[in-house]
């Protein structure tokens, strides 16, 4: 397989509700080491978007490939069993639960034969990670709920690092942290590109998708208004763009 | 903060029942010592009296901790002794045993798909199948008691021993090993735990919520199955009032022993040292001379004590 091949590629994908037209003719690729953001006003159809990538919704009409072959999602299971993680805004995390088994959430290690969990291995795969990453949490044993936010966020990312092979999706991941924290959490998110994932993140803070992100993907109202090279263009630009006023 | 002063990591809903056992332990021991409260022979009896009541708690700390719930155990555990003591009065032990644990099982499973299926909530689908149970527990036998008069299932299930063991105890160990092992040490388990802890992020996760609410409820079902052939071999008999007044007993026994009424967390050891609990209040009680009455009002307010604790320490 050759490299220049983008892992994901949208084409014209359009997406409605009844009679709301929610995405209008997107299209996009991503390659491996990639960051794009996508930014748009309230309604613009980020997370629409995301969901599509992520085998939450699908599309009404247009294609995804993945490394060059189509694909048609039929639930999240499916993307995310062809390498696709996604990090949630509201956190997709079971408070209740520790560190290392949301790690593992629904993907649990086990002993043969009695597919008994393999606790012993999943903290200790799980310190590895957190000590890799730099998450810095009191210990993979720590319940959800007794961590910060931004703990929290690294929890969720880290996740996402261990099990994505391919595509990383965030919707507005750092929106419910301060600012130490998402400074961590962008960290985070510059790794993803290190270890050669594609990475497609929604963020309303330009300064943020300045700072991650290669290329800029715009949407208004469902429609896309155009891609930009992140250091090719300006706050300016892309400010109009997203409003439409010039 | 509600845990100032409280060492980070200590769980006081999960700590709480070792606490209030020990305490009231030595209170009855020291207060009833003269009563014959830590006779050899009463303590056996606390134990063999809850046996039915720890079993039918497993698996309601299974319903609760994937935060759905059941109140219709204890109407299962009475047609299940009465399918049992009918089947045995034709058929060999075995068919009776399948015949008891299959009825807990249906009716278990029944809750499930509705539950789980059709989506309807399990608190009221188990009241009404508690009342509707509870009827045909009546109907199937004219309000008559069954008498079971095969030895080796009364042995097995009621006063019999192996190795000066009594066979009560014996299942109530193994139902406890059980229970805890899948608890703690099976994908089961944690997708249970997943799924009373926070629904939509077990779901994204790939688990299956329906299935795992489907199978909470049978697995209780099976167990009031199970609590149905102790009582019947014990009491070598079955009638429709067994299994009806442990419903406020084996709640209490599981909310006090740690599983959070929300969902996503509890203990089986836990609860059974709430039924353990209870068993000794119930017995304690008595022989301090209160009146039935009484005893329901001091059962009430420990109930209400252990709601407290357990929704102060969800609630930050
Ligand atoms: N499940 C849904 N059913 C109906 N309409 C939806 C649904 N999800 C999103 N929409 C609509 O699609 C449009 C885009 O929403 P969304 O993707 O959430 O925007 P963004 O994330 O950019 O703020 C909005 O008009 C929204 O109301
Ligand atoms: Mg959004």
């Amino acid at each position: 397989m050759t490299s220049d091949l983008p892992v994901l590629s949208l084409k014209g994908i359009r997406k409605t509700f009844g009679a709301i037209l929610a995405i209008q003719d997107v299209s996009l690729d991503l390659g491996a080491g990639e960051i794009v953001a996508l930014v748009g006003d309230n309604g613009a159809g980020k997370s629409t978007l995301i969901k599509i990538v992520s085998g939450v919704h699908r599309p009404t009409s247009g294609q995804i490939h993945l490394d060059g072959s189509a694909v048609v999602f039929s639930s999240a299971s499916s993307a995310r069993s062809l390498g696709i993680e996604v990090v949630y805004q509201d956190l997709a995390l079971a408070d209740q639960q520790p560190v290392y088994m949301n790690l593992f959430l629904g993907r649990e290690l086990t002993i043969p034969p009695l597919a008994l969990l393999n606790k012993s291995r999943m903290r200790k795969e799980t310190q590895e990670l957190v000590e890799e990453l730099d998450v810095r949490i009191p210990s993979v044993r720590s319940t959800i709920r007794d961590l910060s936010g931004g703990q929290r966020q690294g929890v969720a990312i880290a996740r996402a690092t261990h099990w994505a092979s391919k595509l990383v999706l965030l919707d507005e991941p750092t929106a419910a942290l301060g600012v130490a924290e998402t400074a961590k959490a962008e960290e985070l998110i510059l790794s993803l590109k290190d270890r050669n994932l594609a990475v497609l993140i929604v963020s309303h803070n330009l300064d943020q998708v300045f700072r991650l992100s290669d290329r800029i993907c715009v949407l208004r109202r469902g429609r896309q208004i155009g891609v930009r090279e992140t250091a090719a263009t300006s706050k300016n630009e892309i400010v109009s763009m997203i409003t439409g006023v010039d | 903060m509600s845990r100032i002063g409280v060492p980070k990591g200590f769980d006081l809903q999960k700590s709480v029942i070792y606490v209030g056992f020990f305490t009231i332990f030595l209170f009855f021991s020291f207060t009833l010592h003269d009563d014959g409260f830590l006779t050899t022979r009463n303590l056996t009896n606390i134990v063999l009296q809850t046996a039915p009541a720890t079993i039918m708690a497993i698996g309601l700390v299974f319903v609760i901790s994937a935060g759905e719930f059941d109140l219709s155990f204890g109407s299962a555990v009475a047609v299940s002794a009465l399918a049992a003591a009918v089947v045995l009065q034709d058929y060999p032990m075995l068919v009776g045993v399948l015949a008891g644990i299959g009825a807990g099982t249906l009716i278990g499973a029944l809750n499930g798909v509705l539950v789980a299926y059709l989506r309807l909530p399990s608190f009221l689908v188990t009241l009404a199948t508690l009342g509707l149970f509870a009827g045909i527990a009546r109907s199937m036998t004219n309000l008559r008691s069954i008498p079971v008069i095969n030895d080796s299932f009364t042995g097995i299930f009621g006063s019999g021993k192996l190795a000066s063991v009594p066979s009560l105890v014996i299942w109530t160990i193994l139902a406890v090993a059980v229970g805890h092992f899948l608890y703690w040490h099976t994908r089961f388990g944690a997708h249970v735990l997943a799924t009373g802890d926070n629904p939509r992020a077990a779901q994204v996760a790939g688990i299956r919520i329906e299935r795992v609410r489907f199978l909470v409820l049978t697995l209780c079902g099976a167990t009031a199955g199970l609590a149905g052939i102790l009582y019947a071999g014990r009491l070598q008999a079955a009638k429709y009032t067994l299994g009806e007044s442990d419903l406020m007993t084996v709640i209490a026994a599981v909310i006090v022993g740690g599983t959070a009424l929300k969902g996503g967390k509890g203990s089986i050891i836990g609860a059974l040292f709430g039924s353990l609990l209870m068993g000794m209040l119930n017995n304690g009680l008595i022989l301090m001379g209160l009146s039935v009455s009484d005893q329901m009002i001091v059962r009430g307010l420990i109930i209400l004590i252990a709601v407290a604790v357990s929704l102060r320490d969800t609630s930050h």
